[in-house]
């Protein structure tokens, strides 16, 4: 099992289906950054098995350089979300995002 | 107390089901010890994740998301990528999870009693420690590490050509990305003076 593509896929896609109902379905801002956070996770696996089952010599490093990258702009977007959501908690005092509603007009 | 014991047998149940499929795997059919612990963190990583993004308490919710990050580190590093296994527990584990962890404790607004040093659970929690101490100690003194070189299936001198060779304009660009973050996030989160509290 551990030598075949479609396992790692199957579980990569189980774990982006998770985090997709995460996202949509949680009230909390920070669950939903978690959320994203678990895609990423998956996506991040299902790029590493690619490279790994790639046709080249150097796939299995390209993918797990491309990896990397991944993890770096997730870093960057957790810090940038997260402080979003601190600077909104600041104004609303609540982390709830369904009474985020004060731009609807 | 007994709204928790249902929960706890069931987890009790689907961890000894799991186990039981991989020793299932590992002595009945004669599998490989890979495919076995492939389960064994594929069941804790879908299981966890699940935990995520169904508990109601938050913090339980980033402490469930460590344990699901570690698990995607220890399939990394079953799949002969340990450079990438390091990183994701540097990067998720020690950066993102703790980031997250910070932005819930300051958006959280129950207070905790502060008198008690110790939780409830610490003689649970001490046997945990030492029960996890006996594991290492017995996996470090069974294992040959010699076997490892045969197991890696990309080397850190590999990937690291590849990196800076191929792959040197997105390193640069990610260095910027990570400087315009940590200038946003300081900016965003920074209190203005006379502003709102």
């Amino acid at each position: 099992m551990s030598n075949s593509l479609d396992a790692y896929l199957i579980l990569s896609g189980l774990l982006f289906a998770i985090g997709t109902f995460g996202f949509l379905a949680r009230r909390n801002a920070i669950s939903m950054l978690m959320s994203i956070e678990l895609m990423l996770n998956a996506v991040n696996l299902a790029i590493v098995a690619f490279g790994l089952f790639g046709p080249h010599a150097d796939s299995t490093a390209q993918g797990a350089v491309f990896a990397l990258m991944v993890m770096a702009v997730a870093a960057a977007e957790a810090t940038v979300g997260l402080s979003i959501v601190i600077a909104i908690y600041r104004n609303k005092k609540t982390p709830l995002v369904d009474e985020y509603d004060s731009m609807r007009q | 107390m007994r709204a928790k014991l249902p929960q706890i047998i069931l987890a009790l149940i689907i961890i000894s089901v799991v186990l039981g499929i991989a020793t299932l795997m590992l002595i009945a059919l004669k599998q490989d010890w890979q495919d076995a612990l492939l389960w064994v963190l594929a069941a804790v990583l879908i299981g966890s994740a699940l935990l995520v993004v169904t508990m109601r308490d938050i913090i339980r919710c980033g402490l469930a998301m460590i344990v699901c990050f570690l698990a995607l580190a220890g399939i990394y590093t079953l799949m002969g990528v340990p450079l990438l296994g390091a990183a994701q527990v540097i990067v998720y584990i020690g950066a993102i999870s703790v980031l997250i962890l910070f932005a819930i404790m300051l958006t959280q607004t129950k207070d905790a009693p502060s008198r008690l040093v110790f939780q409830t659970q610490a003689g649970a929690a001490s046997i945990a420690a030492v029960v996890v101490a006996i594991v290492i100690a017995l996996a470090v003194s069974a294992t040959d590490w010699g076997e490892i070189p045969r197991r890696t299936r990309l080397g850190t001198d590999v990937m690291s050509r590849i990196l800076f060779e191929q792959f040197v304009f997105p390193f640069e660009i990610v260095s910027v990305l990570l400087l315009a973050a940590v200038i946003g996030g300081v900016f965003l989160a920074k209190r203005e003076p006379g502003g709102p509290s």
